[in-house]
Parts: structure tokens; C-alpha cells; sequence
């Protein structure tokens, strides 16, 4: 059986989430978000389409690099700074436990 | 104003509020569709018409915008009435059980039954974060095109990477005095074809492209005067009589929130096990607006919660008529249009 892992996350009020995530249900970071009932809008089903996932990474994991597509919207996004990343595009994965990520505004 | 008429007035043009007339036209009701897009389709023609859909059933793939085609195609028999461009923003009930819907640009709409379908709300254009933006808006900022002519001979800003900003770029080059194009790479998302006029029209001297760049203030007394556009570390000015951000469209609820309906989380709450219909009777929400336990928004969930509200809208206005369900196998498609579809007889012949 896969583990499940950890992912530290911080919402717009400051309140700090511990989400325990599956590593074999092709989950995603906006999912396991909309999971936890967060406020996390995810208006584009996952297409990297809109940034209502955006999130800023705060720890040193190596993430997979952005797409085409995340970069695209990313460079309309608004709020963005330099680890900025849409929750969307992170895949649940044994790589990333203990992510430690905050909720861009929205916007 | 003239009151446009209808049995089932459709606020929300995507898929669910479009198979509603088809569903609509089977049990002879009329249907008008109200969308703040300028065309229908709803999320699956603004936000993602090239992305193939896979769960549809019987179709193994389909592109978001052909599935909005088919279904132009399946319920134009049925002869929907559109008003498009505009939003529903107000809702009345007549004594005689009837609702008036008006739209932002005034238009009204008279149902016994209205069916909200409206997605996740009225797209609207998505504003970028700057201070005294909301001030200079129709002073100078616009983020919808309406009346090109206003821009003749003035000097235009335009901001954004898809391909809106890029058509328009395209297009006002041609009457403004001066085109700048600002975006914050490079790069841009939009049709070959548009991104390499821009690069001709850049290349001739024509428009001014700054990248990566972004505009981090604006400036002007009653009106819109000057941007600060920020490229790399270094801060400039530039003067300018319109700045137009086109950063896509993004869904709000918007005004439906404050009909009177119960919601919960954004979504309108419905008796789902029933007929979609609302707290208050008469009006019903269908597809990715609505919410009951166990929801899914799903196109195909769409479809079923507007073949089960058409049935009760039938009801609501035939109380005394008694209905059976037909099915299009047996009783054909018969449209407002006179068209009619069956299926072919089988011949019946004798082998000597």
C-alpha cells in the first residue's frame, strides 16, 4: 500500500492545515484542497486555466517544472511572485511530502 | 420595452441550459435563453472550447466546442429565443404567477418557469490588483471592447498574453494613433496567425511591444493620463488616453445570489429528489449552478437534472394535462420550425 503523505498548508486567514493525501488517486493540490473543503475555487476543473489555485511554495521541495500551460497563466495570473505555482499542476506524489505551501489572495 | 414571451426562460447558455431546450421543444415548451457571453456555450466556449471531453456518453472524445455545436444543431429545431451579451440581474413575480427577468441592459423577460443554469455565475473581466483602477474605469480603463470607435486616433495601452489582447492589438492599430502591447513575458498564448501579425506590426515599427513588462500604476487627475510600467528593475512613464487590461473572464455568481434563493457555498440549492427545483417555486437551477447532497458538476449531470426539471416545468404550467413520457424513437422530433424527424418505416415486403 502507498503511504500517504503530508502537506503543510497556510490559508488566506493565516491558519495553518496539516492535509494528509493519497499518492494513488492521481490527486492533485487544488483537489486535495476542494477535498478539505478549503476556499479554494479550482473554476477550471484542473486545466491550468485560471488561478484561483495559485500558491506559493515555501519549502525546498523540487517540484516538477512548470508546463506551457501553468507558465501561460501564471504570466496573466495576478499576486504571482517567483514560487508561485497553480495547486492544479502539483501531483500528489512520495516526492513532495511535507510540502509546506500558502494560498495566493484571490483574486 | 417590448416583454419578450416564453414558457421556460433559460438564464445561462452552457451545455445544461442548452439541452434544456431540446428536452423543452419534446413536451411542446418554448424556451429563451438569457447569457452574458456574447455567444452560447458557457464555460466550455469561453474557457476551454480546444479541450477534449471524455466522459460524455457515447461520444469516446469530443471537443468542448463541438459538443456546443451538436447541441446548437440538436435544439434548433426548437427555435430558442437568445439574448446574449447581457446579464440577468433582477427577478419580479407577476400576481398571475408569472416572473420578469431584466436584464443589465434593460431587456425584459416574461416565464412561468425560469431554469437558472448559469454555471458558476456571469463571466466578468478579471482586474488586475492596481490602485485606482475602479477610479479610472470609463474614465480611461475599459476591459471589454465595445465601441471601437472611441479609440480613433488615441493612444491605447493594452495589456495581457492570450488572444484578445492580441486580435485587439491587431485591430486598433489600425484606427488609434499609437498601440502598445505590454505582458510580462515573452511569450504569448494566442493563434499562430495573431501572434505573428503582432510580430509584423511590431517589426514595421507599427506598434510598440514591451516584454516582460507590467504595469504597476496609473496616474491622471478626473482621467486616465499616464501608466508606470514596470520592465526588469527599471520604472518608466508613459502617457496614454486608454488602458485596456485583457486578462480573460473569470465567473461570479453576481446578482442571482440575491434573488432570494438559498445558497450554500456559491450554488444554489435544490430539491434533487425531485425536480431541481428552488426554495421558491417556479424557479429552478440546473447543472454546475445548483448543490444538493452528493452533487456532481458534471456535464452529463446537467443534462439529467434538465430532462427532470422540464418534466415538473410541464406540470407547473399544464397542471391539468396529463403527460407521458415519449421517446424520440417512437415519436420522432417534431420542431416549432415544422421540420420532423422519424425514424425510417421498415419496408414490409414479401419474398416469393
Amino acid at each position: 500500500m502507498p503511504q500517504d503523505i503530508t502537506i503543510h498548508l497556510t490559508d488566506r486567514e493565516g491558519v495553518h492545515h496539516e492535509l494528509i493525501a493519497p499518492t494513488d488517486m492521481q490527486m492533485n493540490l487544488m483537489e486535495i484542497c476542494k477535498a478539505y473543503e478549503l476556499p479554494v475555487e479550482g473554476t477550471c476543473g484542473g486545466m491550468a486555466m485560471c488561478a484561483s489555485c495559485q500558491c506559493y511554495v515555501e519549502s525546498d521541495h523540487v517540484l516538477p517544472e512548470r508546463s506551457d500551460d501553468e507558465e501561460a497563466m501564471l504570466s496573466e495570473a495576478f499576486f504571482v511572485k517567483d514560487n508561485s505555482r497553480l495547486g492544479c499542476q502539483i501531483q500528489m506524489t512520495d516526492a513532495i511530502d511535507g510540502l509546506k505551501v500558502s494560498l495566493a489572495p484571490s483574486e | 420595452m417590448r416583454m419578450i414571451k416564453t414558457d421556460i426562460l433559460i438564464i445561462g447558455a452552457g451545455p445544461t441550459g442548452l439541452f434544456a431546450v431540446f428536452e423543452a421543444g419534446l413536451l411542446k415548451l418554448k424556451c429563451h435563453l438569457i447569457d452574458s457571453l456574447p455567444m452560447p456555450g458557457g464555460q466550455c466556449a469561453e474557457i476551454y472550447p480546444k479541450k477534449p471531453i471524455y466522459d460524455i456518453p457515447s461520444h469516446p472524445e469530443i471537443l468542448a466546442g463541438d459538443l456546443v455545436k451538436n447541441l446548437e444543431q440538436q435544439i434548433a429545431p426548437f427555435q430558442p429565443g437568445y439574448t446574449l451579451g447581457e446579464s440577468a440581474v433582477s427577478i419580479e413575480k407577476t400576481i398571475d404567477d408569472q416572473f420578469i427577468v431584466t436584464t443589465d441592459k434593460g431587456t425584459q423577460h416574461q416565464a412561468p418557469v425560469v431554469a437558472i443554469a448559469g454555471g458558476l455565475g456571469t463571466f466578468e473581466p478579471r482586474k488586475p490588483p492596481l490602485e485606482r483602477l475602479d477610479f479610472f474605469e470609463n474614465k480611461g480603463v475599459n476591459y471589454i471592447i465595445k465601441d471601437p470607435e472611441i479609440y480613433r486616433d488615441k493612444r491605447i495601452v493594452i495589456a495581457g498574453g492570450g488572444d484578445s489582447a492580441l486580435d485587439w492589438t491587431i485591430f486598433l492599430e489600425k484606427i488609434a494613433s499609437s498601440v502598445t502591447l505590454i505582458h510580462r513575458r515573452n511569450e504569448f498564448r494566442g493563434a499562430l496567425d495573431s501572434v505573428e501579425k503582432v510580430q509584423q506590426l511590431k517589426n514595421e515599427g507599427k506598434i510598440q511591444l514591451i516584454t516582460p513588462a507590467e504595469v504597476i500604476a496609473l496616474e491622471g487627475e478626473t482621467t486616465l493620463s499616464s501608466l508606470s510600467i514596470k520592465r526588469e528593475e527599471n520604472t518608466h512613464q508613459l502617457e496614454c488616453d486608454y488602458f485596456i487590461p485583457l486578462f480573460g473572464l473569470t465567473p461570479k455568481l453576481g446578482p442571482i445570489a440575491k434573488w432570494g434563493l438559498e445558497i450554500e457555498k456559491n450554488a444554489i440549492k435544490v430539491d434533487n429528489t425531485l425536480d431541481y427545483q428552488t426554495n421558491i417555486p417556479g424557479i429552478y437551477a440546473i447543472g454546475d449552478v445548483n448543490t444538493y447532497p452528493g452533487k456532481l458538476k458534471l456535464i452529463l449531470c446537467g443534462f439529467h437534472e434538465a430532462t427532470l426539471m422540464c418534466q415538473s416545468a410541464f406540470k407547473r404550467i399544464f397542471p391539468d394535462k396529463r403527460n407521458v413520457l415519449k421517446y424520440t424513437t417512437v415519436s420522432g422530433v417534431s420542431g416549432f420550425d415544422g421540420s420532423s424527424k422519424q425514424a425510417a418505416k421498415s419496408t414490409i415486403k414479401t419474398i416469393e
